[in-house]
């Protein structure tokens, strides 16, 4: 009964992705037109200059001379044929470049989710039950000067700790190229690659959901509920494990499900931090050489990450919590 | 003293040095014998619960703790014995009730779980036959279709069908003792009758002892054997329900006596006048109940279905009604602040029905609302003078007249003028709900809209509120339309009485006639159902 219902409300959800995902496109589109400059000036300027003649010729081979919404009309047009456009700068086509950097995003965000959600659990259940000794004094500092370090620092500090002088890690990319790994070599490889980027980018939720943690047990441990267990003859650790520990867990699943989008974000700075190729700093280039197609593409393919993942957490919420009912 | 289940001697409780007393129990001595109901009754911060959560050892530590007496149970001391014997008592041999059945239960794990694991802790049973105890238990408590409530959520339940599931859970093992902290008080009043009769039904075929908390004493005729009266944290009295409810010894008992509001309704004059301030006729309010979170089939919820009815100047009507009978939404309707579908709202024979807002105000004064809850409806960061002038200084007193005003209104409700000064959350509750008064009355109204103003409060407290809106609706020739789910504090104030249920309205009539001779099965349900009822027909 509640499978159907829950397979109803994904389908609406996703029918009502589509016009927001619209308005994402043509509100970039029309954002990026207000930027000086375009791809013929940028041409123009790195072969050190050019006759205005010359850009005019580029801007009319490129299709920017064009009145903006006959430009917006196209790229919507070539959407639709699930055609993202050419990236004139790395002569590629933006869809493969996409769903190539997109896995080395997916596979950071992931492992960082992982990471922050899981040790920041762990870090808040286990101050909570140590409430007001130092253990718990420890788990809260720490926290807290985690949570307000930079991230590009934390990034440096780990490189330079890790990496230059003790040479556990490697500095930066996804993967050593030149050794040409295959099979489980290849994952090994990868896998030493993503612990100092993961780390980074981790550390800040990590303290953001130990804090969070912490806070909603101690709440939910005053509650009439747990009294009631108590009263039944559970011991402690029944009531945490059984009782506290789900109800807790709700407001963080919550928040995480909202700072996903901000993962992105901070990817960016992760991303040129470590070189790690992925969208973010695919954006980050992008962005410089004034390659809007490309860019328009990177706005394109997060908005939809961002709405599917959210629709993943609404979904995970319904699971946990049954006083949430979806359809009718 | 082999008769003896429980016996407290000398029982104290600190509290933290920031609260206002000491002890929140100090030295209290009292016993409950084998199969005996015993009624602790006070008001609210009597230590009465704090005294029934330090027998289990709930209390909330190390703020508030047990700093002396004994608590003997079955041969030890709850006070002493091992924290593993604690637990085979807890749930084994004293089972507890808590006042807000929804609030007890965890909200995210199944009924049939949270019974199953109180018998999971304490026996070896397999799962099984835990699962066919269970469904016994719901049919020992009347629960329906207990294949149904063994899977759901709390949430999935009403009120009085949750509180029956804490009663099963109770009642699991078989306890010496069971611990029951208002457990109706949340409740409606056919619901609250029902428990307590199943309560009193389960305690006869168990024979298990109950020690029942609770402030009124209506619940007390309705099922007490003894009854120990509680008063900041000391013991006042104890005897037999008869000898407390009928020849109480110390004042403070027969204060709280006198104080519940009697059943036979006072006399009032029977003659209407021709003009009625508020005027009725068929009006229809209907939410479209939202099917799902982005629309879907959506169905209609008739909250008040076609309700006629008059306030004739200068009366008090009471609207009586359950939870969910749209008593409050038909409120909300005459003050503006829903949207009737249909239906005419003549007020001073001016159609107010579907005006705007801006339409509306010139009308905002002849209406004005007391509210339930004293504590959420005066805004704390304002001071009681600002509360109460801010109404005629949007009408254009000047603030100085204005403060005055309130200084004259705070001494006609009862209070020290130099209160203006002072913030809200320094008042009592029935201090708060005669701010709440004052408020309303200084816009000068012609009606008073009471939306049930004294179910928040202490039943003393209760008295003293009900006499002051009597009081000032005479003085000030109100008339006031009084909602409440409680017949008795209707039989209080008011000359008429309208009964609601579902939207509709079933029975009204004149105050004395409906007591003396109801029409309609509710009614007569409702009035069955009021709590002591036969020893409301005292004197």
């Amino acid at each position: 009964m509640q499978s159907g219902r829950l397979l109803k409300y994904i389908a609406i959800r996703l029918l009502q992705a589509v016009p927001v995902i619209f308005g994402v496109i043509v509100l970039c589109f029309l954002m990026l037109q207000l930027a000086p400059g375009d791809l013929a000036t940028v041409l123009a300027g790195e072969s050190g200059g050019a006759s205005e003649a010359y850009i005019a010729e580029l801007q009319a081979r490129y299709g920017l001379d064009k009145p903006v919404l006959v430009q917006l009309g196209y790229y919507i047009k070539n959407i639709m044929m699930f055609d993202l456009g050419f990236s004139f700068r790395h002569s590629a086509n933006i869809s493969e470049l996409l769903a190539e950097r997109m896995l080395a995003t997916l596979l950071l965000m992931g492992s960082t989710l992982v990471l922050s959600l899981g040790l920041g659990v762990l870090a808040g259940l286990l101050a909570s039950l140590w409430v007001g000794t130092w253990k718990d004094h420890v788990i809260s500092i720490v926290a807290i000067i985690a949570y307000a370090t930079p991230l590009f620092w934390v990034g440096l500090m780990l490189i330079l700790a890790f990496s230059i002088k003790l040479d556990w890690f490697p500095t930066s990319g996804m993967e050593d190229v030149v050794q040409f790994y295959e099979g489980w070599d290849r994952v090994v490889d990868i896998a030493r690659h993503l612990v100092l980027p993961a780390i980074t980018l981790s550390l800040f939720y990590l303290a953001l959901y130990a804090r969070l943690m912490r806070a909603t047990m101690l709440e939910q441990r005053g509650l009439d509920y747990v009294t009631t267990a108590r009263a039944k003859g559970l011991n402690e650790r029944q009531i945490t494990v059984r009782h506290v520990l789900r109800n807790a867990l709700l407001p963080v699943v919550t928040m995480a499900g909202v700072q996903i989008g901000g993962l992105l974000g901070g990817s960016v700075v992760v991303e040129s931090v470590f070189a790690w190729p992925g969208i973010g700093q695919l954006a980050f280039e992008a962005l410089f050489s004034r390659d809007y197609n490309l860019l328009l593409g990177i706005f394109l393919i997060s908005a939809i990450l961002v709405v599917v993942i959210n629709l993943i957490v609404d979904v995970i919420y319904v699971l946990l919590d049954p006083r949430i009912r979806v359809g009718s | 003293m082999s008769d003896m289940v429980l016996s407290i001697q000398n029982l104290k409780v600190d509290l933290p040095v920031w609260s206002d007393r000491a002890h929140a129990v100090d030295d209290v001595s009292i016993s409950v014998r084998e199969k005996e109901i015993l009624c602790i009754v006070g008001e609210s911060g009597s230590g009465k619960s704090i005294m029934a959560k330090s027998i289990l050892r709930l209390l909330p530590e190390p703020h508030v703790r047990v700093s002396g007496g004994s608590i003997m149970f079955e041969g030890n001391d709850l006070l002493d014995v091992a924290d593993e014997h604690m637990r085979f008592v807890r749930g084994g041999r004293i089972s507890m009730i808590f006042q807000e059945p929804m609030a007890a239960l965890n909200p995210l794990m199944r009924i049939g779980r949270q019974i199953d694991e109180i018998i999971e802790v304490h026996t070896s049973l397999t799962a099984s036959k835990r699962r066919e105890k269970v469904i016994a238990l719901f049919d020992d408590v009347r629960l329906p279709e207990p294949e149904r409530i063994l899977t759901s959520y709390p949430h999935e339940l009403s009120g009085g069908q949750r509180q029956r599931v804490m009663i099963a859970m109770a009642l699991a093992l078989e306890p010496a003792l069971i611990i029951a902290d208002e457990p109706t008080t949340a409740l409606d009043v056919t619901t609250q009758a029902q428990i307590l009769h199943l309560m009193k039904d389960i305690q006869r075929r168990h024979g298990t002892s109950i020690l029942f908390i609770t402030h009124d004493f209506g619940v007390v005729a309705e099922i007490a054997d003894r009854v120990a009266v509680m008063r900041y944290g000391k013991l006042v009295e104890t005897g037999t329900v008869n000898e407390v409810l009928s020849s109480p010894t110390q004042d403070y008992t027969k204060a709280l006596v006198a104080a519940v509001p009697s059943m036979t309704p006072r006399h009032r004059p029977s003659e209407r006048p021709e003009n009625s301030i508020l005027v009725i006729n068929n009006l229809v309010k209907t939410y479209a109940a939202r099917g799902g979170v982005f629309g879907g089939k959506s169905k209609a919820v008739h909250a008040v279905a076609g309700v006629s009815l008059k306030v004739p100047n200068g009366h008090s009507l009471a609207l009586v009604g359950e939870s969910g009978s749209g008593k409050s939404t038909l409120a909300r309707c005459i003050v503006g602040l829903e949207q009737s579908n249909s239906g005419e709202i003549l007020l001073d024979d001016i159609n107010i029905a579907g005006l705007s807002r801006t339409e509306l105000r010139p009308y905002r004064n002849t209406v004005q609302m007391v509210f339930q809850d004293p504590f959420s409806s005066l805004n704390p960061r304002q001071k009681v003078g600002d509360i109460i002038s801010l109404g005629p200084m949007l009408k254009g007193t000047k603030k100085d007249k204005a403060w005055e005003d309130a200084r004259d209104l705070l001494c006609l409700v009862g209070l020290d003028p130099k209160a203006v000064e002072r913030y809200p959350h320094e008042f009592s509750g029935g201090q708060r709900q005669r701010i709440g008064i004052a408020r309303a009355i200084a816009m000068k109204p012609k009606l008073i809209i009471a939306d049930e103003p004294v179910s928040a409060l202490d039943v003393s407290v209760q008295k003293q509120v009900l006499e002051l809106l009597d009081d000032l609706r005479k003085s000030l020739s109100l008339s006031m339309l009084f909602i409440t789910h409680d017949l008795r504090v209707a039989a209080h104030v008011c000359e008429e009485i309208v009964v609601m249920r579902n939207g509709v309205l079933v029975e009204q009539g004149a105050t004395a006639n409906i007591f003396s001779n109801p029409q309609h099965e509710y009614t007569k349900a409702l009035l069955a159902a009021v709590p002591g009822e036969g020893w409301q027909q005292r004197s």
